[in-house]
């Protein structure tokens, strides 16, 4: 690690890598995730998925499931004609289990409650259901063509946080649309000495959280319990208060640790089945999804892309047009939020003259797609740099070089209307260039490549806090940032000692319980420690004045925290209780945003052999361009991972379709990275410009690096002679590209 | 059918499905949910644990299988003198983020520091093939131990 600190304010607690607070209980096996939680009276729930991508229910016979021993209830769509049973945050679009038809292959059909897991599956196995398959949609070109049949004839209803403004309606089987417009295309286009153009493909991708969705759901009267590992918890509670009528606060929503979750926890899952299910049985129950449910259950977007840059002689970029089609399969979920962050990064952070982006939001009979970590900019920013790679080519200009002259600069517009650039770009390319040898000789089949882009983060920025200082000096902080691995614990833990002016140490975390937790609207887009971070920390400077109001000074030490407390409660009880509060300046919508841009800048070095196509990553370089590293070695590390999930991006996932059905639905046909895939060199910096909006000028990471790490394999394969417009970059795709480029005369090896 | 085995140092008798697999048997009979389930297809390695001392992945072994034998979970692993010296090193490296692979992970660590090895970084990196980490990168863990193996 490198961290390229600028003039940063010395602190005790803030840019220290302070152990992580959950490593005992994780290394020791002690930490409690859903699936080893018990609830008393807990049944175990097992979910009948369809066996095809489109079709009628002609009729599900649940009679001998319900008469196996251990069996409590089967809980069909029929059970369900007390409720407006659809939902999904961004358009109301999906029912809790299929109602008349099924739109894709792994829909929930039916669901069984049982004493075990065992007498679940066997009654699962005994549901007789009668399809009458129609054809499917298996690609965004089918839904588009003329006359294509409509995944869904339903009214377009928004759900609660769709977030994206005045939702237009549907356009057969485009449900959202996302477009920007600036300056004059056709003509900048019309007198450009160089136009690069192209048609690229994005495969569907798997984000693998370790753990598969759980949930534990208890229906009481009209109290509703659920221990879940969502990433929102209070978004799942007011999604959940909607669909089954009770008041908001009637939902408890606990969240222990999270084993992954990159995005796959997001939003609500499989928490209204769950709660549909234990209604029915009069008990609690647990659903535990199997990996090859779980790849059903959300996913990344698969793409189709048509893109083109114009730039003067000399290489000076003035202009690109972008439309992409984002397959998000049988249901929204989250596709319009993910169509729309992949439109703000589709025209890459340069000085355009003029640019039209048109990214649609596609239903098919795929199963649904979602977030993934670093949406929209991951889909977008390999085929954007790799054309501006083409245009440095073709200009005669290093392409470090041209991204120097071409980039914004801090302050200038990236998206009209949006929040200006908050990032030194060039800065931050030059560094990862040097760190992959840019300068160096290379080898022969070895190429180099950088690959720049922003990405809008930090979501609705909304967030509160509580922190309790006990009788006994520590603190208890309550936020409703969910703990999936990323450190927020101990990042949060440490802001709340810096406030205080104590040891980390004495400051505990836990996680969500939305009966007590004050609302925080999620954990994604990078923004918990800036945004719930700016929370915790107004919270524990609230405690701070309290303390020296009780004082009657300033000038007070938190070895005198215990005495004034005493002095102010005149026993060696009470607490104090200290606020805060995160609302949006201005109205906080998505057009005024983002929060901030969280850099995307990588470089990597590759090799390639020609006569296998197989492609080696020798040195990655990613920038973690924080403003304040609150916890460099827990940045260092969120880096790497996503310089993995990147290189998996890139180099060899990808969900297998044919007709609609997933054919690689376990992890012995999806390869994930492993130990044997971690580059010889790995490289993170930290940059440090106290220029974020969190406490202490921090910002988001984590994200950045998985959006650039596939641009800049991609260019570097180009750069070894291999110029490829569709992921992944398989062996067998890299072989073939190298044929037709020995035929048509291009191989230079 | 009756299982005798000794997990974690203790002795164990219990009744089991002949088909009853060592992950369930350790997380539901015995509560010991240290083992994780993940792929469920022995590729992620978060369900290892020890039989005998070799790192197995037991959402693939029956749970008769290990009647006679001896079953060391992280449960077991980490009363173990020496598993101080892997904690220290995994949190001084941060090798972990979420923790669900982490047991598996110090299983399969701890049976090849015992077997000797891990004498080069190529060495960790391919031993450990068989445990997944979505989180990390795998640096950090790659980096504790190699410490823990004495590799400068």
């Amino acid at each position: 690690m490198t961290t390229l600190a600028g003039e940063t304010t010395t602190r005790a607690q803030i840019g220290v890598s302070r152990p992580r607070r959950d490593a005992r209980e994780k290394l020791r096996g002690q930490a409690q995730f859903v699936g080893d939680m018990l609830v008393p009276r807990m049944l175990h729930g097992r979910v009948l998925r369809s066996p095809i991508a489109h079709g009628r229910i002609v009729s599900i016979d649940t009679s001998a499931a319900e008469a196996m021993p251990g069996v409590v209830c089967v809980l069909t769509g029929a059970d369900l004609q007390d409720i407006d049973p659809y939902y999904g945050h961004a358009i109301k679009d999906r029912p809790i289990i299929a109602i008349d038809k099924v739109r894709f292959h792994g829909e929930p059909v039916a669901a069984v409650a049982a004493e075990t897991p065992a007498a679940a599956a066997a009654a699962v196995d005994a549901i007789v259901v009668e399809y009458e398959e129609l054809p499917a949609i298996a690609d965004v070109g089918q839904a588009t063509a003329p006359g294509a049949p409509l995944v869904t004839d339903r009214e377009a209803k928004p759900g609660l946080f769709h977030g994206l403004g005045e939702l237009e309606p549907r356009d057969r089987n485009v449900c959202y649309r996302y477009r920007l417009d600036k300056g004059e295309v056709e003509a900048v286009f019309a007198h450009a000495d160089i136009v690069v153009e192209g048609e690229y493909e994005f495969p569907a991708v798997y984000q693998y959280a370790m753990e598969t969705h759980t949930v534990i759901a208890q229906v009481e009267g009209d109290e509703i319990s659920l221990w879940a590992n969502c990433q929102h918890p209070f978004l799942v509670r007011a999604e959940i208060a909607d669909l089954f009528r009770v008041p908001v606060a009637n939902v408890r929503i606990q969240v222990p640790y999270l084993g992954g979750g990159f995005g796959s926890k997001s939003y609500t899952k499989m928490e209204p089945l769950t709660v549909a299910l234990a209604r029915k049985a009069g008990r609690p129950v647990k659903i535990q999804n199997r990996v090859g449910e779980s790849m059903v259950t959300t996913r990344r977007h698969n793409m189709r892309c048509r893109m083109r840059t114009a730039a003067t002689a000399d290489g000076r970029l003035l202009a690109r047009e972008v439309t992409a089609l984002f397959d998000t399969g049988a249901y929204a979920d989250n596709g319009p939020r993910v169509v729309a962050t992949a439109g703000d990064a589709a025209p890459g952070p340069y000085r355009w003259e003029a640019y039209r982006v048109d990214v649609s939001c596609v239903y098919t009979n795929l199963a649904p797609a979602g977030s993934y970590r670093a949406f929209g900019a991951t889909h977008m920013q390999w085929i954007g740099e790799s054309q501006v790679d083409e245009v440095a080519r073709r200009a005669g200009v290093d392409r470090v070089e041209i991204r120097r002259r071409n980039l914004l600069t801090p302050g200038e517009e990236v998206r009209m209307d949006g929040k200006p650039l908050d990032a030194d770009l060039v800065g931050d390319v030059e560094k990862v260039a040097e760190a992959v040898g840019w300068e160096e000789p290379k080898p022969p089949l070895v190429g180099r490549g950088v690959s720049v882009g922003v990405l809008a983060a930090g979501a609705h920025p909304v967030s509160s806090a509580v922190c309790r200082l006990e009788a006994d000096g520590r603190v208890v902080v309550l936020v409703g940032t969910t703990e999936m691995g990323q450190g927020s614990r101990t990042a949060l833990a440490q802001i709340a000692a810096e406030e205080l002016g104590i040891d980390s140490e004495r400051v505990t975390v836990r996680g969500a319980d939305t009966r007590f937790t004050p609302f925080d609207r999620s954990t994604g887009a990078s923004r918990s420690t800036t945004v719930a971070g700016l929370a915790v920390q107004r919270a524990a400077a609230d405690i701070r004045e309290q303390l020296e109001r009780i004082a009657g000074t300033s000038d007070i030490d938190p070895d005198d925290y215990l005495a004034l407390m005493r002095k102010h409660f005149g026993f060696a009880g009470g607490e104090l209780i200290g606020r805060g509060e995160v609302a949006p300046v201005g109205s906080g919508s998505y057009a005024e945003g983002p929060v901030f841009w969280e850099v995307c800048v990588g470089a990597a070095e590759v090799e390639v052999d020609p006569d296998t196509g197989f492609v080696r990553v020798r040195r990655t370089a990613t920038v973690a361009d924080v403003g304040r590293a609150i916890n460099p070695q827990l940045i260092e590390r969120q880096d790497e991972g996503a310089t993995l999930q990147g290189i998996g991006n890139a180099l060899f996932e990808e969900m297998v379709y044919k007709e609609g059905m997933l054919l690689n639905d376990t992890l012995l046909d999806y390869r994930v990275p492993s130990f044997t895939d971690v580059p010889e060199s790995m490289t993170c910096l930290i940059v440090e410009n106290e220029d974020g909006p969190g406490p202490y000028g921090a910002k988001g990471c984590g994200e950045g690096a998985l959006a650039a790490v596939p641009g800049a394999i991609v260019n570097a394969l180009a750069d070894a002679g291999v110029p490829m417009n569709e992921l992944p970059l398989t062996p067998e795709r890299v072989w073939r590209r190298i044929q037709e480029l020995k035929k048509e005369g291009k191989w230079q090896q | 059918m009756r299982l005798e085995l000794k997990v974690n140092g203790r002795d164990v008798v219990r009744e089991v499905k002949p088909q009853e697999l060592l992950l369930d048997f350790l997380r539901e009979s015995l509560g010991l949910t240290g083992a994780k389930r993940s792929c469920d297809v022995q590729v992620c390695g978060a369900c290892t644990v020890l039989v005998d001392g070799l790192a197995v992945s037991s959402c693939c072994f029956l749970a008769a299988h290990a009647n006679g034998r001896e079953v060391t979970t992280i449960e077991g692993l980490a009363e173990r003198k020496e598993f101080a010296q892997l904690e220290e090193a995994f949190t001084r490296h941060a090798a972990l983020q979420c923790g669900f692979c982490t047991p598996g992970m110090l299983l399969t660590v701890s049976s090849l520091l015992e077997s000797g090895e891990l004498g080069s970084e190529e060495q960790i990196k391919e031993s450990l093939d068989g445990n997944l980490c979505r989180c990390t990168g795998y640096r950090g863990i790659v980096d504790a131990v190699a410490d823990l193996a004495g590799i400068a």
